[in-house]
């Protein structure tokens, strides 16, 4: 296995506020890859300096190999990285189709003549891409919402929706920001299906999570910030048991 | 037969193919009623018929920017400035009494073309440095645009003709044109046709065809991975961007290609009227077409069009005719005391309505707007967005959480 993301030393300042200092790891190809905390440790600060919604105040971000430390989102996109919100964020007023359509843009050849004319190259590419956007809103539970507006799915739906969206992108590695967030058990267990669905499709995995049944089952690895730095990673088993892991998350015993 | 009947029935009840289909048939027969109804003395109106498909060519583009794209233009008649100036030294005499001393007389047909890529040019020079703002700062460096663009071309002196502004510039020519009954003539063939202002119907199916042809292009752009793009970014620019779209080249474009079809107006205007001037630039003619568009319908061209239509009739036949029509119908209920001024500071009914014309405009406007807050014929996106209320949990703040 080798690593499809390396995260180093990565910093991230906001003015006086260090919301992540100096993290530093690497997420395998294939793997589930998961990030805890707790709140306000900066998970999706560095999710969102991954993604090139935020340029790192200091340290690298590599991608396969190439460098995306400071590429706007959709370079990063088109890199091969897709990520939903934690707060969902979809084109409400477009149906479910166009949310998962309009994923597709960065894969897309028609050029502004194409458009323009209508040319048969792009009747054939809208028509393939209709097509594929139909199979991932399958692979969501969606199909038959394909023609509502986006708002007027249910909250599960609607994160799912989201995730169609960013397979949509045909990513390499897929960041999902707090997917379980506000689940019933039954719906995390669709979710962890889903996530499984995903990886036997090639697709790297690497989630905020606050659910640890999810975290423990899931992931094969974690990493662990607080207050914006790392404080411990590894399997499951040992993070769960590691003293400042529970010190984090419980404060100190006296 | 059938597949017309199916195409009949599966449109019928879609209000954007009824009002595309009552548009093209009001617009193929309106000269002919026109003459008709005037006993053949129609001209006049047909040629404002034509001017309001200036308007109409203004309304679809700044649809593009304001209604798909969601970027507010205050400025977008400098643009329309630009492709008649374009067109107005490319086809007349004026660079001949420039530095440059030599006269362009590019044809129309080419020239409008010239007009466009120039405005599209503009459009992008100015969208570069400027689409990274978003929402009320873009607003106002369009408006300041707006208001730059006429001065400018008031005070290049020799280069756009000052304050005179630029005349006798080419008009349209073709290697010939049909006469007919709507020119009150017999059917014949007219070779190397010139579009004169004794011709205004010629000009009036000149622009029919321009309007068709951009009508044409700007539905396949919305129905493309460009429209659906301009969606998304008008939603959730965020969202776009994570999902790989490239918000500020999309933005570009859609403000290139509003910029493109005003310039495209703009040189037809420059070539109908024969004549330009930094005075039928200002502001005024940037808000109108974007009342056009918010009256008619943000987002939909057929809208867009329709409100168009709407307000350039109030506009420039209603309120202009509305004096004379309040003195005729004050005489004929013989209430003839009305018309005449008084000595206690009435100035008779016409004067009346005449002073009064924009406050009724702007009552005609605002009754409209409460009536149809979605617009004439809105998108439907836009109908959505009026009516339902946001769930509470949509509602929360959405910018990234740290």
């Amino acid at each position: 296995m080798s690593a499809i993301l390396r995260v180093g030393g990565v910093t991230k300042r906001f003015g006086g506020l260090v919301a992540v200092d100096n993290v530093t790891f690497e997420v395998e190809e294939g793997e589930v890859f998961a990030l805890i905390g707790p709140n306000g440790a900066g998970k999706t600060t560095l999710f969102n300096c991954v993604t090139g919604f935020y340029k790192p105040t200091l340290g690298t971000v590599t991608f396969r190999d190439r460098n995306l430390t400071g590429s706007p989102p959709h370079r990063t996109a088109k890199a091969g990285i897709a990520r939903t919100f934690q707060n969902i964020r979809l084109f409400e007023y477009m149906s479910a189709l166009d949310n998962v359509r309009l994923g597709h843009h960065c894969r897309m050849h028609s050029k502004l003549w194409d458009s323009l004319f209508k040319t048969p190259f792009e009747r054939s590419e809208e028509k393939r891409i209709t097509e594929h956007s139909m199979e991932l809103l399958k692979l969501v539970g969606l199909e038959r919402q394909s023609e509502n507006y986006a708002r007027n799915l249910a909250y599960g739906q609607q994160r799912r929706l989201e995730i169609a969206r960013a397979l949509a992108t045909d990513p390499k590695l897929l960041l999902l920001d707090e997917p379980a967030a506000g689940f019933n058990p039954q719906e995390k267990v669709e979710l962890m299906a889903l996530v499984q669905t995903i990886l036997k499709r090639g697709i790297t995995v690497f989630l905020i999570e606050h659910d640890m049944k999810v975290v423990m089952q899931a992931s094969q690895r974690i990493v662990v910030l607080d207050h914006g730095e790392k404080i411990a990673e590894g399997p499951p088993v040992e993070v769960r048991n590691n003293p400042r892991v529970i010190e984090a998350y419980l404060g100190k015993s006296a | 037969m059938t597949t017309v009947r199916n195409f009949v029935r599966s449109n019928v009840r879609n209000p954007n193919a009824v009002a595309y289909f009552l548009m093209a048939v009001g617009a193929l027969f309106f000269p002919a009623v026109v003459q008709f109804a005037t006993g053949g003395s129609g001209d006049y109106l047909v040629g404002l018929a034509a001017d309001g498909g200036i308007y109409m060519l203004m309304a679809i583009g700044l649809n593009v920017v304001v209604g798909f794209a969601g970027l507010l233009d205050l400025g977008y008649a400098a643009f329309f400035a630009i492709g008649s100036y374009t067109y107005a030294l490319v086809a007349s005499n004026h660079l001949g009494v420039t530095p440059i001393g030599h006269s362009l007389h590019v044809p129309f047909w080419i020239a409008l073309f010239i007009g466009m890529f120039v405005a599209a040019t503009a459009g992008a020079l100015l969208g570069a440095p400027t689409l990274r703002l978003r929402g009320d700062y873009l607003a106002i460096v369009t408006l300041g645009f707006g208001e730059i663009v006429p001065r400018v071309f008031r005070n290049a002196g020799i280069w756009t003709g000052g304050v005179p502004g630029i005349s006798a510039l080419d008009v349209p020519t073709l290697p010939g044109w049909v006469q007919g009954p709507w020119v009150g003539q017999d059917f014949g063939w007219v070779p190397d046709f010139r579009f004169t202002s004794a011709n205004l119907t010629a000009y009036y199916m000149l622009m029919i065809i321009l309007i068709a042809f951009v009508v044409i292009l700007v539905h396949n752009l919305y129905n493309s991975r460009l429209g659906r793009a301009w969606m998304a970014v008008r939603e959730d620019e965020t969202a776009a961007a994570a999902s790989g779209v490239n918000t500020v080249s999309v933005k570009l474009l859609a403000f290139s290609i509003g910029a493109a079809t005003s310039g495209f107006a703009g040189a037809f205007y420059g070539a109908k009227l024969s004549y330009v001037s930094s005075e039928n630039f200002g502001f005024i003619v940037s808000v109108t077409v974007l009342a056009m568009v918010v009256l008619g319908g943000m987002g939909n061209i057929p809208g867009a069009m329709l409100g168009a239509i709407v307000l350039y009739f109030i506009l420039f036949w209603l309120l202009p005719n509305a004096p004379g029509q309040m003195q005729g119908l004050a005489s004929s209920l013989g209430l003839d005391w009305l018309n005449q001024s008084n000595p206690n500071g009435w100035p008779g009914i016409g004067e009346v309505v005449s002073r009064s014309k924009y406050v009724i405009f702007g009552l005609i406007l605002v009754g409209i707007m409460l009536l149809r807050p979605q617009g004439l014929l809105p998108s439907q996106i836009r109908k959505q967005e009026l009516t339902h209320e946001e769930p509470e949990a949509l509602a929360a703040p959405r910018q990234l959480q740290a």
